[in-house]
């Protein structure tokens, strides 16, 4: 008898409470936030991308919500540190789709955590807008996945185009032996031949290498070498530059994107001096020209990010920036958080102004970036000169 | 084109100066305990950065450079007194184990204390390159190879002439003997750490102008430092210093006249290579007394 009354009670309270859920569905679902996710490369050998992205999504979310949310809802961010690992981003990815139901998710610092992510997103549905630079990721197009980083597919034709226009041909590749250098290296051999360029020497180096003039010698000693361009971030192509000067080679000398940091310079100092390389408007945003369509974005990025964080500003918290305002703006528009609306929206984003460069998607290209996003820097006199 | 070789010579030489510096510190640790201290690199490290951030309050470079070899002695005896002398009845592989989890605490600590850049020091004197004979040198490079010459002429001095150093090379020969004859072999152990501790840290300030630093230089440092130890023979003096040469010549020449992608490998086939061959290396005084 008590059993049978207890029973009957917790189903009707279960009713009760059914009801009353129900019921306030309506009025809430409309304070109801948007749910941003992302998982990012906030701590771990791959911090230097991760960590400026997380400080940029945070400050701006907390921006936008304090001028009223979007679409009458306030920004919710899930965030999770991924430590640049491809394992644990697949896990944080699901943890996203399926406990904290994302609406949206800007982030994977990397290709390996982005490429480990991906499926989940296409199985799921979601829209997903990566940080990383590879193109394997938009490429073939993926219906669920973007990115907002240039590539270095874009850093190869900008370096090319640089040396046509300086008659150069012949083209001596020294690369880390990094995942960046390696693709990026990949990358210009491919396109090359399209600019007419011919590779005559393909040295490289390891991660923790102290010493490059062994290869640069072999260099030095190739016949008929026009120009040297170092694939590679990190320490590697400051030792290379500065080896570079020591063994008193003169010619031309492009280093990647990779690179473009006032800390490069400021590692290999007076050896830096005529270095060319292509970088993102944001790392010069003051000697921009006024006529620049991104002048005003990545000036504002800029001050806002290093009045808040005291460090400098680089591009990888820009993707950020870009992939959280894309996402942003095609909520807007699509009036809703539905995925599906979203993720149409996102692929039409048109003449959006970031901090990358000008976007243009379309259903053929989720990235939307031509070469005008990369600036020719030279560096003059310890700082950077936009090359015309 | 006659001028590549030399410059091959004059790379490896620097490197393997480096080398031979960090493989003398596992070697002074080792003798006195036989335990092979997987922290070694990050002394090195600490070396490095410590110079960089004394410079940067604006310490003239001599001073700076003191500070951070007393700074990286001192972390490596307080390694010695919490860490490694506290498990000291403990076996040998617990040691190191030991010494594997404090190289992953101090890089963690450093990227605290620190940060994650990477950071450059000035050189000693000047960056204008050295030539000779078509190949070029950088001043630092000479700084490096002769400091190590030095050091190795204070070590040979210390441990032939004065009694710690007497004392810690008879617990290197045999620890019950030296411990019967009244020798402090805690002590020993205690100052082997703080010994090479320093020396790791001379290496990493000298390098930190040639190959920069950051909180994690000391991997692969350690690394090499091991196998040009192992090359050498574990434990032996001259052997540390011969290994570390050979080491950097042959990475400079193999990534010269074979092929540059295969640099770090020569390095560890080398291990592998002696450890089958000839366990107790090229001047070992090991005696192989485990399976």
């Amino acid at each position: 008898m008590h059993s049978f009354r207890s029973a009957r009670t917790s189903i009707l309270m279960a009713g009760a409470t059914l009801a009353a859920s129900l019921l306030a569905a309506g009025p809430v679902a409309a304070q109801e936030p948007i749910r941003i996710g992302t998982f990012l490369a906030a701590t771990g050998p791959a911090s230097f991308l991760g960590d400026p992205e997380q400080k940029t999504l945070e400050m701006y979310v907390e921006r936008i919500n304090a001028a009223g949310g979007v679409i009458g809802r306030k920004l919710e961010l899930f965030a999770y540190d991924s430590g640049g690992n491809a394992e644990k981003a697949r896990t944080f990815m699901k943890r996203l789709i399926e406990q904290d139901k994302v609406d949206v998710i800007v982030g994977g610092s990397t290709t390996g955590e982005t490429m480990a992510a991906v499926p989940l997103a296409e199985q799921a549905q979601v829209p997903f807008i990566s940080l990383a630079g590879a193109v394997v990721i938009v490429e073939p197009v993926k219906k669920w996945v973007f990115k907002t980083p240039h590539t270095d597919r874009m850093a190869c034709e900008k370096i090319f185009t640089d040396m046509n226009a300086r008659k150069l041909s012949k083209l001596a590749l020294i690369s880390g032996a990094g995942g960046f250098d390696r693709s990026m290296r990949g990358e210009c051999m491919k396109v090359a031949p399209n600019f007419g360029i011919e590779i005559v020497a393909d040295e490289s180096y390891g991660a923790a290498d102290t010493d490059m003039t062994a290869q640069l010698t072999k260099i030095k000693g190739t016949p008929g070498v026009q120009a040297v361009l170092n694939a590679g971030f990190g320490q590697g192509p400051a030792i290379v530059t500065k080896n570079y000067a020591q063994i008193g080679l003169t010619l031309p000398m492009y280093q990647s994107h990779g690179v473009a940091s006032k800390d490069f310079i400021k590692l290999a100092g007076a050896a830096s001096e005529g270095v060319r390389l292509p970088a993102a408007a944001l790392l010069v945003a003051d000697i921009l020209p006024d006529s620049n369509p991104q002048k005003p974005v990545v000036v504002a990025y800029k001050r806002d990010y290093e009045e808040r964080f005291k460090s400098d500003v680089s591009t990888f918290g820009g993707h950020a920036y870009d992939g959280l305002m894309i996402a942003v703006e095609a909520i807007k528009r699509a009036g809703s958080t539905d995925r599906e609306k979203v993720r149409d929206e996102i692929e039409k984003t048109k003449g959006y102004i970031g901090t990358g460069g000008v976007v243009n998607m379309s259903p053929t290209d989720h990235m939307g970036l031509d070469l005008s996003a990369f600036q020719m820097l030279e560096i003059r006199n310890g700082t950077w000169t936009v090359v015309k | 084109m006659d001028g590549q070789w030399l410059q091959f010579l004059a790379s490896g030489l620097t490197a393997g100066s480096i080398y031979a510096l960090v493989a003398l510190g596992f070697s002074i640790i080792f003798n006195a305990s036989r335990v092979i201290n997987f922290a070694q690199g990050e002394f090195v490290m600490i070396g490095g950065m410590s110079a960089v951030s004394l410079t940067a309050t604006g310490m003239p470079m001599p001073v700076a450079i003191v500070g951070a070899v007393l700074i990286a002695g001192v972390v490596g005896l307080l390694l010695e007194r919490f860490a490694v002398g506290r498990a000291r009845k403990a076996d040998v592989v617990t040691l190191i184990i030991i010494t594997i989890g404090a190289s992953i605490f101090l890089r963690g600590l450093a990227q605290l204390v620190w940060d994650k850049r990477i950071h450059a020091l000035p050189p000693l004197t000047g960056d204008r390159p050295i030539e000779f004979f078509g190949a070029t040198i950088l001043p630092q490079s000479l700084w490096v190879i002769g400091v190590t010459v030095v050091i190795v002429a204070v070590l040979f001095w210390f441990f032939n002439r004065t009694l710690l150093g007497k004392a810690m090379l008879a617990t290197s020969y045999n620890r019950m003997a030296a411990q019967l004859v009244g020798i402090e072999v805690r002590t020993v152990l205690f100052a082997s750490f703080g010994l090479a501790a320093a020396l790791g840290a001379i290496a990493g300030v000298l390098i930190a102008p040639i190959t920069f630093t950051s909180y994690d230089t000391g991997i692969m440092l350690g690394l090499k430092g091991f196998a040009a130890a192992i090359l050498g023979g574990l434990g032996s003096f001259p052997g540390a210093i011969v290994g570390g040469l050979l080491l950097g010549l042959l990475e400079s020449l193999g990534a010269g006249y074979v092929s540059s992608a295969y640099k770090d490998v020569i390095a560890f086939v080398i291990i592998l290579a002696v450890l089958f061959v000839r366990p107790d290396g090229i001047l070992g005084a090991l005696k192989s007394e485990r399976v």
